[in-house]
């Protein structure tokens, strides 16, 4: 297998690897650099768990090659608070109640970030269709709907 | 929110909305999942070689290539593991031995230095079958003429209230024989006969399972995993295994989603068993999402028939009911289903006579096991559609019928036993009002149709008689308490509840209270398992004992070293106060170095540790013949759905509108919990009513993904959820409580199939109500052309 080396920000940080060409980065941000707040709930692109910012835009990390990521930049849900300051979608959804077991939360709270991000008034509907890869088996969505639109109001 | 008022005094912070202690850890991806928990390099990975067939003999496994596999460190078949292992009938080897009963029984496991050499080690395991005749049917499995799954089903352990009858493919017949339903029958006015098909779900934690186990030179057995039953595992795999409990320690931190897939022992063995035969290090079993939905367990499907009548005046006379649980290849929990829906058998109703026999039936579909609800879904799918039936069939609106039906505090059970205090009148009352029962809304556009519903339901926990759980709390020089237990939280928010009665019990401020974490067998108190909404109602009890237990020990030390009477004595916000010397001491002054002797000559005493434990003590056993009994369980949570939608007549599409739930919980410990498990488990039976179902043909899921098996998603769900708390306290339950986890999705299903009638006029065997079923009957019935 051949193995290739890459340079990419995470969180901030500056990092390099060597990967094999077929490892995922969802596979490399929790084997190689235990970033284990991004889920594996199926690895094959349908559940959102999994889900990081590249570049500023929402990916299914487990659908993406590491080798993929060379100059890329990454924000996973560790990346979110800064200084121990929950990001305000973080500290939204803890108030609405939109956290039960909390596997799906943090591809939510990425897929919201990103929503925000670009869209900082979104209608109920832009939330929804945002989350809408984002399966939660929980919560029933309308409590972590309800955060992101606090979120955007504050 | 509606809170009912009650007047008992609670001590803060029972009844407050405290966030969860897990809340932060999870927003930040801190909190730990199993398959988080770093093993370094020397972890192995294990595959499963399952079974292509529905039923089939093994003729031979041939192992060696996979052997010889670079990178392979194991290979384990069933030859050398024959130990039975089940909670409540042992049925089923850990891998296949002789015979294979559903597509995906495991025969072979194999351990590789990578998941990718132990996938193609897989491939190299050559399995010569037999394919034998399956039974794809529980109704054709009770016939005569089926072939016999499991031929030695005399010869297996069972628990002593599950009655199989060896011979046949039936692994439970419970019986109800109240009244005499047969002389009745001429004196009623209307009578509703009816036919349910309930398909399999799968219960689809976003999580999938995960086990990893070490199993050390000496034989001691670690296990990790993601589960709502540490100590069930530890148990039942060390029965199987014939080792010591105390040599099989089960590690389980947070559990993402379980709904029951995770409860009892599901995969975890496999992991077990294949380690045992690379000693020293740890294996990682990690289910794929394909095999999540056609190996974990599954809700069994139903056939149900119902037969009941009422008389003039809308009384319910009688009720006789079949039910053919599609129980699959093994029965974990399926035989308890059985039993349950038996003694639940007449819905949440007053009905003198009574005929039920509820059938558990071997077939070659995915193992039955404990999904949200525990067979009361699948029940009141059926019931509350003909009770609704019943009441229009004599012109009575259907709210009405049910009140008039429904259990009061103490109406007589369907097991002759008594109602215990009980608010599903009010539950009715409320939900029917919300929802706004007799006014009709214009539909949104010319091609819809709106209709409502509304669907009752009661679910008593399921267990054995003498299920327990236990419990201590230590407190920190500061003051602060560790409370450890063995329930887990699987979303549920156990571990805030838990320590909010623990605050409260104690006198500290719940900000003060700490849960040990990660559950582990070896260190956290016995807990029976996470499942039966039991744990607020259990566990709790368990809590409260022990943080009282440290009170007292507090509260003597204290009245021996001040000279006083401890009745005087009182824990405030963490603080000992004296009613009669108004003396104050902080606890973190006492808790662990303990206080000076009166005269000063040495001290009082010593680190605090309270204990206590739980369990039900007046559970009685029913008559095997008649399904008869002084109390057969502990209690009974109840409680109403309502729903609004519209039905779309070009196109079948059902879109729920609005929807409202109201649960008697006797009382809510943290109300905001409480709601965000009636919304949950509302959207779980939203999902249930309108998407789901496996595809079983021949034995083989057709729809094991998450794209052709779809769940409710953002787009699907009203936003406009309502959701009622009532509160008639049990006797037995911490301030009251009782348990609301499961039953929210209960009467979901029967709730839009009514108000789906309300709206287009048409029933269907079972759902799921998909927009091309809904279609085909509108068509059918001439709805639509
Ligand atoms: S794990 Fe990537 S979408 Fe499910
Ligand atoms: S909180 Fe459990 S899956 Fe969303």
């Amino acid at each position: 297998m051949a193995f290739h080396r890459i340079t990419f920000n995470v969180n901030g940080e500056l990092e390099q690897a060597d990967v094999p060409s077929n490892m995922t980065l969802l596979k490399m941000l929790r084997e190689n650099l235990a970033l284990t707040g991004t889920k594996n709930g199926c690895a094959e692109g349908e559940c959102g768990a999994c889900t990081v910012l590249m570049n500023g835009e929402p990916v299914n990390s487990c659908l993406v090659l590491a080798v993929e990521c060379d100059g890329a930049e990454i924000v996973t849900v560790e990346g979110l608070a800064h200084d121990e300051r929950l990001d305000a979608v973080q500290q939204t959804i803890i108030d609405a109640g939109g956290v039960q077991c909390g596997f799906c939360t943090p591809g939510i709270l990425i897929s919201a970030r990103a929503l925000l991000d670009r869209n900082p008034q979104p209608s109920e509907e832009d939330i929804r269709i945002a989350l809408v890869g984002n399966l939660c088996r929980c919560t029933g969505y309308v409590r972590i709907i309800q955060g992101v639109q606090e979120a955007a109001r504050i | 929110m509606v809170m009912e008022e009650t007047n008992t005094k609670v001590p803060s912070p029972i009844g407050e909305n405290k966030i969860r202690l897990d809340a932060r850890e999870k927003v930040t991806g801190a909190a730990l999942f199993a398959d988080d928990i770093q093993f370094g390099s020397g972890l192995l990975h294990a595959r499963v070689k399952r079974s292509p067939h529905p039923h089939a003999r093994i003729i031979s496994i041939d192992t060696s290539k996979a052997k010889a596999l670079p990178g392979v460190k194991a290979v384990v078949t069933g030859e050398d593991y024959p130990g039975y292992i089940g909670l409540y009938l042992l049925d089923r080897h850990i891998f296949c031995r002789d015979k294979v009963r559903y597509v995906g029984d495991p025969v072979a496991g194999v351990a590789a230095k990578s998941e990718q050499i132990a996938e193609k080690a897989l491939q190299l395991i050559e399995v010569e079958y037999e394919v034998l005749e399956p039974v794809l049917d529980p109704e054709a499995g009770v016939s005569p003429e089926a072939p016999l799954l499991h031929p030695n089903l005399e010869e297996y352990e069972v628990a002593n209230f599950i009655f199989p009858e060896p011979g046949t493919n039936i692994s439970n017949h419970f019986k109800i024989r109240k009244g005499d339903v047969e002389s009745v029958w001429d004196e009623c006015e209307a009578l509703v006969e009816r036919k349910y098909h309930i398909p399999h779900i799968q219960h689809v934690p976003i999580e999938p399972h995960v086990a990893i186990a070490k199993v050390d030179e000496t034989g001691e057995v670690t296990l990790w995993g993601s589960s709502q039953s540490p100590f069930a595992q530890r148990n039942l795999i060390a029965k199987c295994l014939g080792i010591s409990q105390s040599d099989m320690r089960v590690i389980a931190p947070y559990v993402g989603g379980g709904f029951g897939s995770k409860a009892g022992v599901s995969m975890e063995a496999l992991a077990v068993v294949i380690a045992s035969q690379v000693k020293g290090r740890p294996v990682k079993l990690l289910l794929t999402r394909e095999e999540e939905f056609y190996t974990a367990f599954v809700r069994q499907g139903l056939v149900a028939y119902f037969k009941m009548g009422c008389d003039a005046d809308g009384r319910l006379l009688a009720m006789e009911n079949k039910f053919f649980w599609d129980a699959g290849a093994y029965t974990e929990y399926g035989v308890n289903i059985t039993r349950a829906s038996g003694y639940s058998s007449s819905g949440p109703y007053e009905v003198p006579n009574v005929k039920t026999d509820s059938y558990c039936v071997y077939t070659n579909h995915p193992v039955g096991g404990p999904m949200r609800g525990f067979g009361m879904p699948e029940m009141h799918a059926g019931l509350e559609q003909c009770i609704d039936e019943l009441a229009r069939d004599i012109d009575m609106d259907p709210v009405e019928f049910r009140r008039i039906n429904c259990l009061k505090t103490g109406s007589v059970l369907v097991t002759g036993s008594k109602m215990h205090p009980i608010g599903l009148t009010q539950c009715l009352e409320k939900a029917a009002d919300a929802i706004g029962w007799g006014s009709k809304a214009p539909p949104s556009a010319p091609n819809k149709k709106r209709g409502k519903g509304i669907a009752l339901m009661w679910k008593a926990p399921a267990m054995p008689p003498n299920a327990g759980s236990s419990a201590w709390v230590e407190l920190a020089e500061d003051g602060t308490l560790t409370v450890g237990v063995g329930g887990q939280d699987i979303g549920q928010g156990a571990f805030t509840v838990a320590a909010q009665m623990a605050a409260a019990a104690l006198g500290v401020p719940y900000e003060w209270v700490r849960i040990a974490t990660p559950v582990d067998t070896l260190y956290s108190p016995y807990e029976w398992q996470t499942v039966a909404s039991r744990l607020t109602w259990s566990m709790g009890n368990a809590v409260v004992n022990a943080a009282k237990d440290a009170r007292r020990q507090i509260l003597d030390l204290v009245a021996e070293a001040w000279e006083e009477d401890p009745q005087n004595l009182d824990i405030v916000n963490g603080i000992v106060v004296s009613y009669k010397s108004e003396r104050e001491m902080p606890l973190k002054d006492i808790a662990i170095y303990g206080l000076p002797k009166p005269d000063d000559q040495g001290w009082l005493g010593g680190p605090v540790r309270g204990r206590g434990n739980f369990m039900p003590s007046y559970i009685t056993g029913l008559d095997p013949e008649t399904g008869q009994g002084e109390r057969a369980v502990v209690h009974y949570t109840t409680g109403a759905q309502a729903v609004e939608l519209e039905v779309d007549l070009d196109t079948g599409r059902v879109e729920i509108l609005r929807g409202v739930s109201a649960f008697d919980v006797g009382r809510a410990i943290n109300p905001e919990l409480v709601e965000a498990q009636m919304e949950g488990g509302f959207v779980q039976g939203m999902s249930s009513a309108l998407f789901e179902s496996m595809q079983l043909k021949d034995g083989v899921m057709q729809n094991p993904s998450f794209v052709d098996y779809r769940i409710a998603t953002s787009t699907d769900v009203p936003l406009d959820l309502e959701n009622i708390i009532v509160e008639v306290p049990q006797d037995d339950g911490p301030w009251g409580a009782r348990g609301v986890g499961e039953h929210s999705m209960v009467p979901t299903i029967p709730a839009i199939a009514n108000a789906i009638y309300d709206a287009v006029g048409i029933r269907m065997e079972g759902p799921p109500f998909t927009a091309e079923k809904i279609y085909l009957a509108m068509l059918d019935a001439g709805i639509v052309k």
